[in-house]
């Protein structure tokens, strides 16, 4: 398979100020995400992990710039997203879609899902007014959901049909990357198969990519090709599926992924790595590796050196620590 | 609409549109059951009818002087009596609904579109915008209502439409403040990012996803400021700088009456009394309204 990078990320920062003082100037920062790079290529999915607050949603809202980043570089089919004026972004954005968390909240009560999809049509002009009620169709029809229901109201649908019409949205303007920020979250188990084992043949029948931003590693795993691991807004480590299920290098990923509970009954029980104290605030995180304050490995030079990524396979697998400057550590 | 083929199939009657209605439904029924804002409800709507049919039902000319009858206290042909120049009161009064109904919703639709414009584009672009348009408010809401437009009367004349001005002009800054604070809670919701994504522009986010949803303190606040918009236009005619006589306006006749209160005080009664009701129906009717939109009291 021939890669061709769709997404390039380069030195991303997201910067918050916080306002205060007595002239309400900016006192300081909340650095949501600090500094991070990575590919997305075409055609796979890649996944975002990381506990609450290190930055994967602020990451996926930066690059469809619903929030503009601090600074960086997003580059799309080669195109930088950053260097695009108002009107030539709002036509970008055809190209580029999201699903939301929480169905309840990302469609309009007062339309109905008709309006909702037309809309969306009518805005990218994707297909002329007459065809739009047959593609209205067509994109029910696709995402599992009668063409009869089209002038209902969302609150006439179940969390899960919800959910699907917000995915009916994202696909109306005919999209290649689709953000999904939490997408199956807020979704009964059952339902969240369902609308996984949606987005995976939506996947293969329009060559969709996905960034696919979540904190269930059991869904991660289900779904991904790749996965990058974040904490406290850098990226850690970012590998192959397989290569960092089965070969976890950073020490917080090693905590992160023997947090999933187990259901094989014969299974060697793993060791759980407990970590200590609470993650540190991202307004004044800590100095060189931002780990070290939780790390069970933490060394003298962790404090003050921020570790690079270290390439420890062919199959891209990288991680940000320093015992593995020489290559993978032997953690038994 | 139903679906005949679906419904032959699996024998369960279909429904699909008719659920859609359940909101005004809804709506109806809290607000019947809120006897305090039914009551506001039929008083506003009877003024309302008074004020259109008034030339239909009045009695008497509201203008015509009948000195035989000066002063006479009401009877069986003058309900309310005459004035001091012999006037019939009633139809005075009935005109003058007119006069305050209208001074009340013009100058209350006024406001509130200059003040839910102003308020949306505060609260969807905030920073500087944002502090400019609300620090102006501020500075309109420091002083008391009946000053500032017994300022603006003084600068632009005494006349029925220099009130309507001035009463609208201190209800932009109480519409902007609430707007405001309704779009910074819509705008943060997922559906007006989602449309963003999709390429949405402001113009379209603001008057097509934002406006909609904010709707409802904005019917309530409209409703509670026609009461106070006709005590305030009351008010000023009362102090001459508002609709001038003879032109019947309830606040001009109350003080016509005062001169009179110890011979004759239905002249200054009537009005008083009318004004009171109107108000009073008007506030009952909006906190009505306000906890009949409000989704958290559902029953």
């Amino acid at each position: 398979m021939s890669k061709k990078a769709l997404l390039e990320v380069n030195n991303l920062k997201q910067y918050f100020p916080i306002k205060g003082g007595l002239f309400g100037g900016t006192v300081n920062h909340v650095k949501a995400v600090d500094d991070i790079s990575f590919v997305v290529y075409e055609g796979e999915t890649v996944s975002v992990v990381g506990e609450s607050g290190c930055g994967k949603s602020t990451t996926g809202r930066a690059i469809l710039r619903l929030d503009d980043p601090t600074s960086g570089d997003i580059l799309f089919d080669g195109e930088n997203l950053l260097g695009l004026n108002k009107a030539k972004m709002r036509k970008k954005r055809k190209d580029l879609q999201i699903i939301f968390q929480d169905p309840y909240a990302s469609l309009n009560p007062r339309q109905t899902v008709r309006q909702i999809l037309e809309e969306a049509l009518e805005i990218q002009n994707v297909v002329s007014r007459k065809e739009r009620r047959q593609k209205v169709e067509d994109l029910l029809q696709t995402v599992g959901i009668g063409a009869h229901q089209m002038d209902r109201y969302p609150h006439e649908f179940s969390g899960g049909q919800r959910q699907r019409i917000g995915i009916a949205r994202a696909l109306s303007v005919d999209p290649k990357l689709v953000i999904c920020d939490e997408a199956v979250s807020a979704l009964d188990v059952s339902i969240q198969a369902q609308v996984l084992n949606l987005l995976k043949e939506l996947q293969q029948k329009f060559q969709l990519t996905y960034l696919f931003i979540s904190h269930d590693l059991g869904v991660v795993r289900h779904i991904s090709d790749r996965i990058i691991v974040m904490y406290l807004g850098k990226i850690v480590e970012i590998g192959d599926k397989d290569s960092l299920f089965e070969n976890p290098q950073h020490p917080y990923t090693r905590a992160l992924l023997s947090a999933i509970p187990s259901i094989n009954v014969g299974e060697k029980k793993k060791e759980r790595i407990i970590l200590k104290g609470d993650v540190p605030s991202p307004i004044d995180p800590p100095a060189g590796c931002r780990f070290h304050t939780r790390c069970p490995y933490a060394m003298d030079r962790c404090a003050v050196e921020e570790p690079k990524l270290h390439s420890l396979s062919e199959v891209e697998h990288k991680a940000a620590c320093h015992l593995l400057e020489d290559g993978p550590y032997d953690y038994s | 609409m139903s679906h005949p083929q679906l419904q032959e199939s699996t024998g369960i009657p279909i429904k699909t549109k008719n659920k859609s209605t359940t909101p005004w439904v809804s709506f109806y029924k809290k607000l019947a059951k809120n006897k305090a804002a039914l009551a506001g409800a039929i008083v506003v709507l009877i003024f309302t009818i008074l004020a259109i049919l008034a030339p239909l039902i009045a009695p008497y000319d509201p203008t015509a002087m009948d000195m035989s009858k000066r002063l006479a206290p009401p009877s069986a042909d003058h309900w309310f009596g005459n004035d001091d120049k012999g006037r019939d009161i009633l139809s005075r009064i009935l005109y003058g609904s007119r006069i305050s109904l209208t001074v009340g919703i013009l100058s209350t639709i006024l406001g509130a579109v200059v003040g839910v414009i102003l308020g949306i584009v505060s609260g969807y672009y905030g920073k500087w915008v944002d502090s400019l348009i609300m620090r102006i408010c501020d500075v309109l809401l420091a002083f008391p209502g009946i000053l500032l437009a017994l300022a603006i009367v003084s600068i632009l004349g005494p006349s029925t439409t220099n009130v309507i001005i001035a009463v609208a002009f201190f209800a932009v800054p109480t519409f902007a403040r609430i707007v405001r604070g309704s779009t910074l809670s819509v705008k943060k919701l997922e559906y007006v990012d989602a449309i963003r994504a999709v390429g949405a522009s402001d113009f379209r986010i603001i008057f097509k996803h934002i406006l909609p949803n904010i709707t409802s303190p904005i019917i309530v606040q409209s409703t509670l400021y026609i009461a106070s918009a006709i005590i305030t236009a009351s008010a000023l005619s009362f102090l001459g700088l508002g609709t001038q006589p003879p032109t019947p306006e309830w606040g001009t006749m109350l003080a016509q009456g005062r001169s009179f209160m110890a011979q004759a005080p239905h002249i200054s009664l009537f009005p008083g009394l009318i004004i009171l009701v109107v108000v009073v129906g008007f506030n009952l009717f909006g906190d009505g309204l306000r906890d009949a939109l409000d989704p958290k009291t559902k029953r």
